[in-house]
């Protein structure tokens, strides 16, 4: 079943929202659509779903990458190379703890901004349409359904006023 | 917070992406000013390189002398921009918006820079490797990690990589508003490191915790790289460095210098971009309160760490500190360093017309570093000229042609890199300004109408 793209160009927050509202009560599933927006609203700002997120398993398995990298160095490397110092254990824990602290650290970023790219859906490329004037403060609501319920879409974006609608069909500049 | 203007998003657009769009002819004289000085840099490495380490002011037993002392400030310098942008970004600190990116951009211009200097200081940089890095399975010899110069590299890197990422992450939406307003190899620039950001609820969400989750991993990373950096020092045995009050010591003096850094860099931004309606007196003011606190908790570990060391009554570390107070050329510096980092400047925060005039502020944080950078000088180079049980000469440093040379360069590397990142990238987080006019409101508390904001 062939899918569609559009999107509806709203100057305002209130009429992507109403948008939205319309496209919940014509049945389409959240999946369905999604709001862009140039700036960050409060969530829920247009009615949409709250998405759910594992970001924070992220810098946890990554503290825990970083800490066992950083012992199996630490360790490693003195056992590998035994040189007594002032009498003490080869394994020389208070330097080891430094060295691992940093690891850890060092592993939960990497795994945080992995785990922020992953969530966020990135790398992507932009939908079928697009308008720039996104970044200028406009709200797009852009909708991807069977060709065959798109026009109950399009009425539910006409019905909340919006600026331009455009059709994945009708290639208009981006 | 006072002051707020409003703004639409088109116009906050063009204001903080002309100098990334548009080339100024200053852009061109200040890049060519400033290469010159980093050719002069590269050139006095090349001159070390061939001739060694006889060409600077080094010698047995001051081998710790001006490239050391600039590690150490510009190390220090990195630590505010971080702080300040973690700190407030946990905190929601609505003053924050203007002053994240630059900040953190400051960090990672600076940081890489103070990590040239431990490299260029061994004499053969290429060598480094061996004595950092585990790789070396054919000879079986391994880097000591029971030397804090190995946890110093292990540091920087991890605070290095960390302040890179935290300013990509925060540059994605700023990157895809680039993209959405240019057209040909901008474009395609700005839409590869954009990776496709459109905007979307769930986007903005995760860059809202991106934010918060980095700061909170960021913090405690800058608290252990000044640390590790003064236990360069503190785990050696010269008189008056080991003293068990130099990390806090040492992680206090680079807020100290770091938020003069951001003030003075601030002033500046504002000066030459025309950003007049995003950094305001306010941001001033607020900054300004700030390094009262911070100042004045500096010059109590400076005391502390004065008084540690004549408590202690050991002989050399009362030599030592007898010399930086009451010998020549030390006692000047002692004066010149408290004058310049303390008396002058705090005493003024005190006052908020001086917060809020933005000429005052940048003179007295600039002030604040040159008190700085000679307060590490101090710190590092009398210590080493004295002679103990088994050191068997003395010295005085003279610093040559080629330090200085090499320490005029290093300003040079970060006003170059912080310039070119500001051509590229907008140095004003602009969705953070946009954000900032959703969430504003306009409250009245009696017959008063105060600017408010509106939080989730």
């Amino acid at each position: 079943m062939a899918r569609r793209t559009i999107m509806g160009v709203y100057t305002e927050a209130n009429g992507a929202a109403s948008a939205i509202e319309g496209l919940q009560k014509a049945g389409f599933a959240g999946h369905e659509y999604e709001v862009l927006t140039g700036a960050p609203y409060p969530e829920g700002a247009f009615g949409e779903p709250h998405s759910k997120h594992r970001l924070y398993f992220f810098p946890i398995i990554g503290a825990c990458c970083g800490f066992a990298v950083a012992l199996l160095l630490t360790s490693a490397t003195q056992i590998a190379y035994p040189m007594v110092q002032g009498g003490k254990p080869i394994l020389s824990v208070p330097p080891m703890l430094v060295i691992m602290y940093e690891g850890t650290m060092l592993g939960a970023i990497l795994f945080t901004v992995l785990g922020i790219i992953f969530e966020s859906r990135l790398p992507a490329s932009l939908p079928a349409v697009y308008d720039r004037r996104i970044s200028e403060g406009y709200v797009g609501v852009v909708v991807t359904a069977p060709e065959e319920r798109l026009g109950r879409a399009i009425d539910a974006l006409k019905q909340a006023n919006p600026d331009v609608i455009h059709d994945e069909r009708v290639r208009s500049p981006r | 917070m006072r002051e707020r203007k409003v703004l639409s998003d088109s116009l906050i657009n063009d204001e903080l992406l002309r100098f990334p769009l548009h080339t100024p002819t200053w852009f061109w004289f200040a890049a060519g000013f400033l290469g010159l000085f980093i050719l002069a840099f590269i050139s006095a490495i090349g001159i070390m390189v061939v001739f060694g380490l006889g060409v600077t002011g080094l010698n047995k037993p001051v081998m710790w002398g001006w490239m050391i002392t600039n590690f150490v400030f510009w190390v220090g310098i990195s630590h505010a921009g971080v702080m300040i942008s973690a700190i407030l970004r946990l905190s929601q600190a609505e003053w924050r918006r203007p002053v994240t990116r630059a900040a953190e951009v400051l960090t990672v211009f600076s940081l890489a820079t103070a990590a040239l200097f431990p490299l260029i200081h061994t004499g053969r940089p290429w060598r480094a490797i061996l004595w950092v890095f585990p790789y070396d399975f054919a000879r079986g010899i391994w880097p000591s990690v029971r030397s804090p110069l190995i946890w110093d590299p292990s540091a920087i890197f991890t605070y290095l990589t960390g302040s890179t990422l935290f300013v990509y992450v925060a540059l994605l939406p700023d990157l895809a508003v680039a993209r959405d307003r240019t057209t040909g190899w901008r474009h395609a620039f700005y839409s590869a490191l954009a990776l496709g950001f459109r905007g979307t609820p769930r986007q903005w969400k995760l860059q809202t915790i991106a934010g918060i989750l980095l700061s909170a991993l960021i913090l405690p990373v800058f608290v252990s790289v000044h640390s590790i950096v003064s236990w360069d020092f503190a785990v050696a045995l010269v008189p008056v460095w080991h003293g068990t009050v130099f990390a806090p010591y040492f992680v206090i003096g680079a807020v100290h210098s770091g938020v003069s850094a951001v003030a003075t860099m601030m002033a500046v931004l504002r000066w030459v971009f025309r950003l007049e309606n995003y950094i305001t007196p306010d941001h001033f003011d607020a900054l300004g309160r700030l390094l009262v606190t911070v100042g004045t908790a500096w010059l109590y570990f400076f005391f502390l760490d004065v008084v540690f060391a004549l408590f202690s009554q050991e002989a050399e570390e009362v030599i030592v500190m007898q010399q930086r107070l009451f010998e020549w050329p030390w006692n000047f510096l002692t004066v010149m360093l408290l004058v310049t980092a303390y008396v002058i400047p705090v005493p003024l925060w005190l006052s908020r017309r001086v917060r809020r005039s933005i000429t005052a502020m940048f003179f007295t944080s600039l002030l604040v570093n040159v008190g700085m950078w000679t307060e590490r000088y101090w710190i590092i180079v009398p210590g080493l000229m004295k002679k103990y049980d088994f050191s068997y000469s003395w010295d005085q440093f003279t610093p040559s042609l080629i330090e200085i040379t090499l320490v005029v360069g290093s300003f040079a590397i970060v006003f170059f890199g912080l310039l070119l990142f500001a051509k590229i990238f907008p140095i004003i987080p602009i969705f953070e300004q946009k954000e900032g006019q959703i969430f504003a409101e306009e409250i009245e508390v009696g017959r008063a109408r105060v600017p408010a904001v509106i939080r989730e």
